[in-house]
């Protein structure tokens, strides 16, 4: 029950009126000041509106009928498939084998973890040189594993064509590659510390009635798992949703030929290369929608209950 | 346990475990190496260690050259050094707050941090400039003024996660503490300096690390306010340098070095408390 020290509540103000101040000028007043442009016709990032669009929900209309909204759209969903399936994935499993070892489970955590401190920045400008097309790192490992395609010349075999990782039939796994890889970590870290959470004495219970490994990981692990599993997904969803420096910074401009857009760089790319600041609100606002829907199904389809 | 009687499935972890950890450990070797090699032998042999011939301090010469790195890193610093102390500061009281207070319009402000957490950054930027510059604070080209340009939204930015990570710790301590420190007439106060925060000590390190990597890392607001070059902060000098390098792959492996090297100090010192503090949060989220 509520102790007496909260009972007078004037405390509380010096409590919260920093921190709401802080988000209500700086976070939710420009969030629906952003909802109020998507209706408003603005021509430059420091210009005032010139006025509603006509009619007022043009933005909303383009948003349906904007090919490159549809590329970026189905791009983003694809993207957040592959994040949940494989970066929580990859974690789950990961988690799963560490939770089975007794000698090195720190140096993992901490390894793990360390490409989600790296700027995005550097991330995407080392992804660069890692898929080069001349003489980047996998290129030249698939050289010198004779995976590329070679022509045997009297002066020995000579590479035809380096492999180009950014062209339309690859771009996709260049692009999402890096940005799961990113954050595996993270949910790798979240789900290791749900396990130590789990009781032990439920194991040796279930180690007694003869369940061991795969059964014991089906049906008490993965059962209790469940909650921390469903914040890893919402997590994901909207994490996938906002995606943006990385694919900036490696593929710059809905690269190659406009096949590459996401939802965030097709965001950007609006409202700060072309200017176009009020349909690229409309899209934040979408990215927003969007989070809120997904996030809620998925708490919907995955959170069984609230006392697990 | 028996862990005795399965040693082969013990390497095969092993081994999935040590493959995974060197696709997170390699990339950043093969950068650094490949940061000392001499200019046109990434592109023919980029795996071997750049020593004797083909070691050369060049592209970090050439880095420091091009680039004002030492008032970038000053301007980083300053930038996230702010952010991160009152951060930790406005969103300890906010979380502790929270906690601890049942009153009306509690869940309403719990659900807004919450939706908080999903704006993208790009979604509230512009309004942001424009207040800003309606304010005096942004464009006009004096550098403190841009620096707290972009200290104020980027506090905004981590407030909404380190409340809910803050808030998941205060939870967790006894409640008991704080009776006994009433009883002996501390106020809310004392209480919340003297007991609280020693006590989620950890957590108040996670966020604090967090805020400060994230804003050293923020390439996005960073670039928004920090037009002229003696304002430009660190990551934005990376990205900068990288669009004018062109094909000089030694410089960037180079200046993406310089750029990781303080946050690999910073990993390396802190971890465990980035670690765990981080997850006892997330987990009740």
């Amino acid at each position: 029950m509520n102790s007496m020290i909260y009972k007078n509540k004037k405390p509380l103000l010096v409590f919260l009126i920093p921190a709401f101040a802080f988000l209500i000028v700086f976070l939710y007043y420009p969030f629906f000041q952003n909802v109020v442009n998507t209706f408003l016709k603005i021509g430059g990032l420091g210009r005032a509106p010139e006025g509603l669009n006509t009619p007022w929900y043009e933005n909303y209309q383009r948003l349906f009928t904007d090919p490159y909204m549809h590329t970026a759209l189905k791009n983003t969903l694809l993207l957040t498939l592959c994040t949940i399936v494989f970066q929580v994935g990859i974690a789950l499993i990961l988690a799963l084998l560490v939770d089975t070892i007794r000698v090195g489970t720190q140096f993992f955590r901490t390894v793990y973890f360390f490409p989600i401190v790296i700027s995005a920045t550097a991330l995407g400008l080392m992804f660069n040189l890692i898929f080069l097309y001349k003489g980047g790192m996998v290129n030249q490992l698939l050289l010198s594993l004779g995976k590329l395609p070679y022509e045997v010349k009297p002066s020995g075999k000579v590479l035809v064509e380096w492999l180009d990782w950014k062209d339309q039939a690859h771009f996709l796994f260049t692009m999402f590659m890096p940005v799961m890889w990113q954050y595996v970590g993270f949910y790798f870290v979240i789900l290791v510390t749900g396990l130590n959470n789990i009781s032990p004495d439920l194991f040796e219970a279930a180690a007694l009635d003869g369940a061991d490994g795969w059964k014991r990981t089906r049906y008490i692990t993965l059962p209790l798992l469940r909650n921390v599993l469903c914040t890893c997904l919402v997590l994901a969803i909207t994490g996938a949703l906002k995606v943006f420096d990385l694919p900036w910074v490696m593929f710059g401009a809905g690269m190659p030929e406009n096949q590459g857009w996401l939802t965030g760089t097709y965001m950007y790319d609006q409202t700060f290369n072309r200017m176009n600041v009020d349909y690229g609100s409309t899209i934040a606002v979408l990215i927003v929608v969007l989070g809120v829907v997904l996030s809620n199904a998925a708490n919907r389809i995955f959170r069984p209950s609230e006392d697990l | 346990m028996n862990y005795g009687t399965k040693r082969i499935p013990h390497i095969l972890t092993y081994l999935v475990l040590s493959l995974w950890a060197l696709t997170t450990i390699y990339p950043f070797i093969w950068v650094a190496l490949n940061s000392f090699r001499k200019k046109g032998l990434i592109l023919s042999d980029s795996f071997s260690i750049p020593l004797g011939e083909s070691f050369t301090w060049d592209n970090y010469i050439t880095a420091w050259q091009r680039a004002d790195f030492k008032n970038a890193y000053l301007n980083s610093f300053l930038i996230s050094g702010t952010v991160t102390v009152f951060v930790v500061i406005i969103a300890g009281l906010a979380a502790y707050g929270l906690v601890r207070y049942r009153f009306r319009g509690r869940n309403l402000l719990y659900s807004l941090i919450m939706a908080g957490m999903m704006f993208p950054v790009f979604s509230t930027i512009i309004p942001v400039f424009r207040l800003e510059v309606m304010l005096g604070i942004a464009g006009t080209g004096n550098r403190w003024l841009s620096l707290l340009a972009v200290i104020l939204p980027q506090i905004a930015g981590n407030l909404c996660f380190a409340i809910i990570i803050l808030m998941g710790f205060i939870q967790s301590v006894p409640i008991d503490l704080e009776e006994s420190a009433y009883l002996d007439g501390c106020s809310v106060f004392q209480i919340y300096f003297h007991i609280i925060m020693p006590a989620a000590k950890s957590s108040f390190a996670t966020v604090a690390i967090f805020a400060f990597l994230w804003s050293y890392n923020d390439l996005f607001t960073q670039s928004f306010f920090l037009r002229y070059p003696q304002e430009r902060a660190i990551t934005g000098l990376l990205n900068e340098i990288s669009s004018q390098a062109g094909v000089n792959y030694g410089l960037m492996a180079s200046s993406v070095v310089l750029v990781v090297i303080p946050v690999l100090i910073v990993y390396i010192c802190l971890q465990k408390h980035i670690i765990r503090g981080l997850t006892a949060g997330a987990i009740k989220g």
